[in-house]
């Protein structure tokens, strides 16, 4: 590879403008999470009843998307697909850039940031969270090390097995992912066992989604046979998700305590419905699903269905995590209730501002991660394909 | 330098800084051990042969009276306030029958589980549960991530979402942190032998005591009446148990 063949473009200058927007949104991201911990949580959306908001929706998209986009990397590194082979290493970058830009954002909303160490030091083995920061930290030592046998060539030899192993973690991880929400036994919910597989398709889906999008941006040509090995693989995981979504819903509504919950969800549930079936069944699976099934599918209709499942990602998180939260706790299950601390209430939630910023300002950690990781690697076979 | 004898040498200068300086550092320790020694005297260490819980009596809560909610914050220093984002840590609850329409109304605060969901999920080990069975926040390791909050099924923890001022000495409390009832430990530590709920009820409606131990007024009364747990089939094995539900 020659060194003209840099990522993100040619011009220095391109690369600076790409830094100098990517450092300023992450800038703002961080100036709102310090006004979040400045003045407390009071100036955002969360509350006693919705306690993770949108943050908690960016963070999660980000790490699921995280071990998604390493679809490409185990393609190519464990399946042998030689199609997918010179991206590996930018599905690796992209990897190690969303856990951080996610891990970021979670840090941030905690209630006291400055404690994260504390994390470190006081271990509740019990705790999925807690497993989720070895999860999370082992992923980083993973995929790094997949990378450093990837771009050394005297180490290359090993890269099939640092792709195992990545591709393992992953499954891990987003299983860890989904637990979290299925061991909450109490909410109507999330108390479920299909949750940990739901979160490996949508991670699968979502990071597929990420990296046609991401080699989009890259540049360059992709040859015909990668386009409709991508469209397919896009097709396929995102009915998955849609699949297992029916699934999970499905029994939900067999179990009659959980019926009230679904029709919330599904029916009468205000604006939750709204972004369920509109934002993430019609726009974000059955219109990708459509784009990518005809025949003269081109390069941007890729670029089309995979940025609409990336809004539809966003809707069905919006609606799981907070919707999730608003539908309240069904304590005294004979009884109608009300009370002081709106027990049986639907609990009322808008996203702030500030949520909002410190939600894109891990886009933009990741964004800038990349960027700067396509720009010092040479990672990205950019004009490759034109070459070869 | 000077040439000059000097009438300490430096070696026993320096001798005489280390020992003044392991004086200085390791004297406060040892009294803070003598002083925690002393705390801990036979008898007052807190105990699993003790489980401290409520039993509520649902049929003698009044329509209308609040008077352990404002009992509670007064002793642990809460605003009071009912915004979404005020802490609560005892609410009353209003209940109509589905069925019948039968009315009545009862207290629900954190119901002490012997098997805490939000001490399972708690990545710090913040949230914990005492040998006696209190269920607790440790101020000084809780990160707010809130993950127990999540967790729990009686919807008892609030965050702290602004700055406070004016704490009580005893109710330690802070923004970003996750609180809840307390069983009001301090009182318990100190002898008191009640809550500030239990004591505030003009009907007696919530009564105090040790679950372990059978002659206690608690036990007996247990042993005499049929009494619930809310959220019984999760299995959690509440320590504030209702009867009259």
């Amino acid at each position: 590879m020659m060194a003209a063949t840099l990522p993100v473009d040619r011009s220095e200058r391109r690369f600076w403008w790409l830094v100098a927007g990517g450092g300023l949104l992450l800038a703002i991201g961080l100036g709102a999470a310090w006004y979040m911990e400045h003045h407390g949580h009071i100036v955002t959306g969360m509350s006693n009843e919705v306690v993770w908001g949108t943050p908690h929706v960016f963070a999660i998209f980000l790490i699921v998307a995280a071990s998604g986009v390493l679809n490409i990397a185990s393609m190519a590194s464990v399946f042998g697909q030689a199609h997918y082979k010179p991206w590996s290493r930018l599905s690796g970058v992209l990897s190690v850039a969303m856990l951080a830009g996610g891990l970021m954002v979670l840090m941030l909303d905690l209630g006291r940031p400055e404690r994260m160490v504390v994390a470190a030091t006081h271990y509740n083995p019990t705790s999925v969270f807690a497993w989720n920061v070895l999860l999370y930290s082992g992923m980083f030592a993973a995929v790094l090390v997949y990378l450093w046998m990837q771009l050394e060539r005297r180490m290359n030899r090993y890269a099939k097995a640092a792709g195992v192993a990545v591709l393992i973690w992953r499954f891990v991880l987003t299983t860890g992912t989904g637990l979290i929400f299925a061991f909450l036994v109490a909410r109507q919910a999330y108390a479920s066992a299909v949750l940990p597989p739901l979160f490996i398709v949508m991670s699968l889906a979502w990071g597929m989604a990420v990296f046609v999008l991401a080699r989009a941006a890259v540049g360059g040509e992709t040859d015909a046979d990668l386009l409709r090995r991508m469209r397919n693989l896009l097709g396929l995981l995102v009915a998955l998700v849609l699949y297992f979504m029916a699934v999970y819903h499905l029994t939900n509504l067999y179990f009659a305590k959980q019926t009230a919950f679904e029709r919330f969800i599904l029916l009468d549930g205000g604006a939750y419905p709204w972004i369920f079936w509109i934002g993430y069944v019609l726009i974000g699976s059955i219109v990708p699903m459509v784009l990518v099934s005809r025949a003269t599918a081109t390069a941007r209709t890729l670029r089309v269905a995979a940025a609409l499942t990336i809004v539809g990602a966003f809707a069905a998180l919006y609606v799981f995590i907070i919707g999730g939260q608003a539908f309240p706790l069904e304590i005294f299950p004979d009884y109608e209730v009300t009370s002081s601390f709106r027990d049986g209430a639907i609990a009322a939630y808008a996203p702030s501002v500030p949520e909002v910023l410190l939600g894109l300002g891990g886009v933009a950690a990741a964004f800038l991660i990349s960027v700067v990781g396509m720009q010092v690697f040479d990672i990205v076979p950019a004009r490759a394909v034109e070459a070869d | 330098m000077s040439d000059r004898e000097t009438p300490v040498s430096r070696r026993t200068l320096l001798a005489g800084a280390a020992a003044a300086l392991a004086g200085v550092t390791l004297a406060p320790g040892i009294r803070l051990i003598e002083v925690a020694q002393a705390a801990a005297e036979p008898g007052k260490a807190v105990s699993s042969k003790v489980r401290w819980g409520l039993l509520i009596d649902v049929g003698r809560c009044v329509e209308g009276c609040n008077e352990c909610v404002l009992a509670c914050n007064r002793e642990n220093g809460l605003e009071g306030g009912t915004r979404p984002t005020d802490s609560q840590w005892i609410r009353i609850v209003e209940l109509k029958d589905r069925r019948t329409g039968r009315k009545a109304q009862a207290p629900v605060m954190c119901q002490h589980c012997a098997n805490p969901p939000c001490v399972d999920v708690c990545p710090t080990g913040a949230s914990f549960k005492r040998a006696d069975g209190i269920v607790l926040v440790d101020r000084h390791t809780c990160i707010g991530c809130r993950y127990c909050m999540m967790a729990c099924p009686y919807k008892a923890r609030s965050f702290v979402h602004e700055p406070l001022t004016q704490q009580k000495p005893d109710v330690p409390r802070g923004k970003g942190c996750v609180e809840s009832c307390n069983l009001c430990v301090h009182k318990i530590d100190r002898g008191d032998g009640t809550t500030a709920c239990a004591e505030a009820c003009p009907t007696r409606a919530i009564l105090f005591g040790d679950l372990n131990d059978p002659q206690s007024a608690i036990s007996r009364r247990i042993s005499e009446v049929r009494t619930t747990q809310l959220r019984a089939d999760l299995g959690l094995d509440t320590g504030v148990r209702y009867t009259g539900l």
